[in-house]
């Protein structure tokens, strides 16, 4: 499979990266060549194999659901670039 | 004399438990080294008011008698782990200007242990490349140089920056993280030990993630058994990361000395790809050869699916980190690029704080994840990656204890040389280390000669899941028989 520029251009939005007009071309290309180079996969036979969904064979861990960390606004926000009364500011979303 | 900088942190350890000097004058020994050495761009910030203050601290505990396992040892960081009030930037745009606000789990077990921070090391972007080329705060210079050519060299990546300052004595040990292979790739260009434990020994916790079921943070250093006490260190048990196994912590540095009388080590044949050097099949033959002479049964193994563990990586490690990088939004921490409303806030942000692979893996990571193709690759190369570890569990299953491979298919290459028009050229350079990721079990590299340029080479040794014990006592046999490699003059300085 390979993709055309539309398609780079979709991608580019869905993973909110802005790409001008002059970087579709060249990212076209090397995604197109990762996919290229994946392409063999198809060749193996995975008929009856699981797919791995935990490389060790571990049980999730669990905890007692009690709060264990909190009240600490001020280090949550501090790295935001714009903060009001310990909320992040964001452009209007809703009209 | 030796300057203190150039001991072996097992030196360096007796050294000061011996009050043959202070941990204020090794660290001060590391400070001036550091500073001659900002040519080569290992350290993105250095920490020296920290670190006097750590090491005077550490000199009040050897004087009162209770000193800790690393009392007063220096040791340099990955900009990967978070350090409570000092910058960590991934090596990105995104993050210029972070300060975390806690500490990393495998960084607080070290300052539990009484090491001292000497700074932060450079690294690919997001730990995303294999020459520490993708750096946005520009290359790391390898103190390697090939015989009678004064061209730079990559130290590898995508802990660059780890390798080149244990290489270039700007710090006795470093933290490193290995996806693919960040650990071992750059260890083998520079000369240097590097461990990958198995998935799961060290804590991910406050480690800033590209892959999540991929990462593992491991150290790098100059001997094996540095390595082992390192390792010792930053390993164990952690609550808050649900990936982090619930088992003791071994004695690594016991286990440096036990041998491999006894042992079957496993030459996989798969591992002798098309075009492979005959300089590298030579140093391959080499190692088997030491460990047969040191007592090791050696015999050749099958791992089938070997080939197909570089692409399906190429699957895996893009969808999680699309989904682990979704978080840069420039709204909670780092890059604010405004745009005319949310969505473009994103959208500017991220093309001006992704550097171009990062970009590259995240989009990969997004089309294989998208509607119409999650079953066609990712479900695919999740299956392919239960076949790469059954390989493994066949191969340890008929007795095999260790598997011996090449580090790398060749010696460090010049910076600019490789990967500029298709990714694909950079990607091939984990084609061994790889496989050890996708399976979760532990990787060594160990220096095992010189190339005919003079450049350094490295074998892998490849473990059973959670038995690294066994790969500190065979690369210590390698690290015997090949000879500690001798490290470059300081011509930077």
């Amino acid at each position: 499979m390979s993709v055309d520029a539309t398609t780079v251009r979709r991608i580019a939005h869905l993973a909110r990266i802005a790409v001008s007009e002059d970087e579709v071309a060249p990212l076209q290309g090397e995604l197109n060549a990762i996919l290229a180079f994946v392409e063999q996969l198809g060749t193996v036979d995975v008929t009856g194999v699981e797919p791995m969904t935990s490389v060790t064979p571990m049980a999730m861990k669990k905890r007692e659901d009690v709060v264990t960390d909190g009240a600490k606004a001020d280090a949550i926000v501090a790295n935001a670039p714009e903060t009001e009364d310990h909320y992040f500011l964001v452009p209007k979303v809703v009209e | 004399m030796t300057s203190l900088n150039e001991l072996t942190l097992a030196e360096a350890r007796d050294g000061l438990k011996a009050k043959d000097f202070s941990a204020t004058d090794l660290t001060r020994a590391h400070l001036d080294a550091m500073e001659k050495a900002r040519g080569l761009n290992a350290y993105l910030v250095e920490t020296p008011d920290r670190a006097l203050a750590m090491a005077q601290a550490a000199d009040g505990r050897i004087a009162s008698g209770q000193a800790r396992p690393l009392e007063g040892i220096p040791l340099g960081i990955k900009d990967l782990f978070c350090t409570e009030g000092v910058a960590t930037t991934a090596g990105s745009k995104i993050l210029e200007g972070f300060m975390p606000a806690y500490e990393s789990a495998v960084t607080a077990n070290l300052w539990r242990d009484g090491a001292v921070m000497l700074g932060k090391l450079n690294l690919d972007e997001f730990a995303m490349g294999s020459s520490n080329e993708t750096s946005a705060y520009g290359d790391v210079v390898s103190p390697w140089r090939r015989a009678g050519s004064d061209a730079k060299l990559v130290p590898g990546g995508s802990s660059g920056g780890s390798a080149a300052a244990v290489a270039a004595h700007l710090c006795l040990g470093a933290t490193a993280t290995d996806t693919g292979g960040s650990i071992r790739q750059p260890a083998a260009f520079t000369g240097t030990v590097g461990i990958k434990p198995t998935y799961g020994r060290c804590s991910r916790w406050g480690t800033v993630a590209y892959a999540s079921s991929l990462d593992q943070a491991g150290p790098i250093a100059r001997t094996v058994r540095d390595c082992a006490i390192l390792l010792g260190s930053m390993a164990g048990q952690d609550a808050r990361d649900t990936t982090c196994a619930d088992l003791p912590v071994p004695d690594f540095e016991a286990a440096v000395a036990r041998g491999v009388k006894g042992l079957t080590i496993g030459i996989p044949k798969e591992y002798r790809v098309e075009g492979m050097s005959a300089e590298i099949q030579a140093l391959w033959d080499r190692g088997a050869a030491m460990l047969r002479d040191a007592g090791a049964t050696v015999r050749e193994i099958s791992l089938p699916h070997t080939p197909y563990a570089l692409p399906a990586y190429y699957i895996v490690a893009p969808a999680e980190a699309s989904s682990n990088l979704a978080r840069y939004d420039g709204v909670r921490y780092g890059l604010r690029v405004p745009g005319k409303d949310i969505a473009g806030l994103y959208e500017n942000t991220r093309a001006a704080g992704f550097g171009r692979e990062v970009k590259r893996r995240i989009m990969i990571g997004t089309y294989v994840l998208s509607a119409g193709y999650y079953d066609a690759y990712y479900v695919r190369a999740q299956r392919i990656r239960t076949l790469i570890k059954r390989d493994f569990e066949q191969a340890y299953a008929s007795g095999i204890d260790a598997i011996l491979t090449p580090a790398t298919p060749s010696a460090a290459f010049g910076i600019g040389e490789k990967g500029s028009g298709d990714p694909v050229e950079m990607y091939l350079q984990d084609v061994f280390t790889i496989t050890v990721n996708m399976a979760g079990l532990p990787g060594i590299s160990v220096p095992a000669g010189l190339d005919a340029q003079g450049l350094p080479l490295g074998l892998q040794l490849i473990g059973r899941p959670f038995d690294e014990e066994t790969l500190f006592a065979a690369a210590q046999v390698i690290e015997d028989a090949a000879g500690r490699t001798r490290l470059p003059a300081a011509w930077w300085a």
